[in-house]
């Protein structure tokens, strides 16, 4: 078996908890991520999303699992794995080129000043910051813009997994879709892995090229891992007009308005194992052969 | 059409004028109320009484202090600006010292919960206590005038900014650590990069509280210690029954209060950032 870019294994989150005495986020969670790919999770609120996020990112521990990325283990924060989170977390103290040149100076300490300028500029014009607006303070910047600067900040530094936190989820419908497309547009440029956090299912299909889906916690478990087999580049526009996308949309959004619910207990010996690979190509092809029947 | 600030200027001078005439015209009044006697006349009236002067007087005695502010003519006679000059250095060597110890000790009880805990009730016993009462021990240890007012105002100006530095390091968001964290700073720069400027605009909150602290304070500990500064000059020129040179000395006192908090005023609105 080759071995995954990324795989979690046996992934437990628990909090103590005053009645019970422990609560039980999620338990037993496996995961695999090949290198490259765009998956998305998506589930409700408590689930336990942004723990994994945390966890893979190495801001948080989990209580039992692992996590290992190229074949070693994942302990503590590192560039590697760059992160984005939903309210930005730019230094609201430094200039929009600042943020990006700090974090560009932490990974590569060699550089010269004028390297380090350069390189930020570079990513900062990717996502359309130049002509004086770099040189703004965030508390200057519209939430589209500084959403902007941090997807910039985290791609500059070239990490191998980048963790988006719901990074779309504060910005008005318009201006997300552009950042989308920017987003899309750097990433296959850079070919990096991407795990993100979206509560938007035509984001997650758009974007993605596997949707994991988690149902509620406590004892969350990621139920399926749905492949989004839709040909890119993929345009806003007609991915709506490709025959699976309203079977994945409605099959994503009957899990999260019926399905998410069922799993919820303790999983019993025999769980805990990958989550069950869904391809909506095969439902559709068996779906138009009993039509033409 | 004024502006609110030409307009709140217009006001502050018309009560000014209204405060100084009142109090100008009251002086006179006091003054006929009391006739010479027999025994007075015939000594000539050699000493004048006392009384609070009228504000022309004062007007008079600043022009000609503020003309001549660093002449020294003995050791009770020095110019407002050699005394000033005084206390300012006990204030600020006093302050800078408590800064270099407070801030970074701020910065450790800030960031360890541990360190917090176990500090808190020392600081909760030794903030209340009044400067002043610490001025017998200075005294004794020290065996030194100067040095024992400069400890006082080190004493003084410590807890604010202690405090204030603990209070705005532990209270960095949690995202700007995280930031840190992903992007592998190391302590030293976490600190110099995140840390301190989102402590910032606490911490020279803190300052400026201090030497605020340490301004009052050091009038009243020079009152003790004697020899030089404004506070001494306040109490030699109340011995001297020199009532125009005490309320001098008051106005000089706030003058330069006000000018130390607007320094670190400044330099608040330099630190502080919007989010």
């Amino acid at each position: 078996m080759t071995q995954s870019f990324l795989s979690v294994e046996g992934l437990t989150q628990r909090y103590p908890s005053s009645e019970s005495g422990e609560l039980t986020v999620f338990e037993n969670l496996d995961l695999k991520i090949e290198k490259g790919e765009f998956v998305s999770i998506t589930g409700h609120s408590g689930c336990g999303k942004s723990t994994i996020l945390n966890v893979l990112a190495g801001l948080d521990e989990a209580s039992e699992g692992v996590v290992i990325m190229e074949g070693r283990e994942v302990s503590g924060p590192s560039l590697d794995r760059g992160v984005v989170f939903q309210n930005y977390s730019l230094l609201p103290w430094l200039s929009a080129l600042r943020n990006v040149t700090f974090a560009v100076e932490s990974r590569h300490p060699e550089w010269s000043a004028d390297q380090v300028k350069e390189h930020a500029n570079y990513y900062l014009n990717l996502v359309g910051l130049n002509d004086g607006v770099e040189y703004r303070k965030p508390s200057q910047l519209s939430g589209g813009m500084r959403q902007r600067v941090s997807i910039a900040r985290a791609f500059a530094t070239e990490p191998k997994l980048l963790l988006l936190d719901e990074p779309f989820g504060a910005l008005d419908a318009l201006t997300r879709g552009t950042i989308q497309d920017e987003l899309l547009k750097i990433w296959a440029g850079t070919g990096q892995t991407i795990f993100m956090i979206t509560h938007d299912v035509d984001e997650a299909i758009y974007l993605s090229d596997r949707i994991l889906l988690m149902s509620n916690g406590p004892y969350a478990r990621i139920a399926e891992s749905v492949e989004i087999e839709i040909d890119r580049p993929r345009s806003r526009g007609s991915i709506v007009e490709d025959a699976l996308y309203y079977d994945i949309r409605n099959h994503l959004v009957q899990f999260l308005t019926s399905r998410s619910k069922e799993f919820s207990g303790p999983s019993s010996e025999s769980d805990g194992h990958l989550p069950k690979m869904v391809r909506l190509s095969e439902n559709s092809i068996i779906k138009k052969k009993l039509m033409a029947l | 059409m004024t502006t609110l600030k030409s307009r709140a200027l217009m006001l502050s001078v018309a009560i000014l004028v209204f405060l100084l005439g009142i109090w100008e015209l009251s002086i006179p009044a006091q003054k006929a109320a009391e006739e010479l006697t027999e025994y007075e006349i015939l000594m000539g009236s050699a000493t004048p009484k006392a009384g609070v002067p009228p504000p022309s007087e004062i007007i008079i005695k600043v022009y000609e202090e503020l003309s001549n502010p660093f002449y020294e003519a003995g050791p009770n006679d020095k110019g407002i600006g050699i005394q000033i000059g005084y206390s300012l250095y006990r204030v600020l060597t006093g302050f800078g010292l408590a800064a270099i110890l407070a801030i970074p000790l701020g910065f450790v009880i800030g960031m360890s919960p541990l360190m917090y805990r176990s500090l808190d009730p020392f600081i909760q016993i030794l903030r209340p206590i009044s400067p002043l009462a610490w001025m017998p021990l200075a005294l004794f240890v020290i065996q030194d005038s100067e040095g024992s007012a400069i400890f006082v105002i080190f004493i003084c100006s410590i807890w604010p900014m202690l405090i204030n530095t603990a209070f705005g390091v532990s209270g960095v968001r949690k995202d700007w650590v995280n930031v840190a964290k992903t992007h592998e700073l190391g302590v030293w720069k976490t600190a110099y990069l995140v840390i301190l400027p989102a402590a910032a605009p606490t911490i020279v909150t803190g300052m400026r509280i201090s030497i605020g602290i340490a301004w009052l304070v050091i009038v009243a500990a020079e009152m003790l210690v004697g020899g030089t500064g404004i506070g001494y000059y306040v109490w030699n020129e109340w011995n001297n029954l020199d009532l125009t040179s005490v309320i001098f000395s008051i106005l000089m006192i706030g003058v330069v209060g006000m000018t130390l908090d607007s320094v670190f005023g400044i330099l608040q609105s330099r630190v502080t950032y919007q989010e």
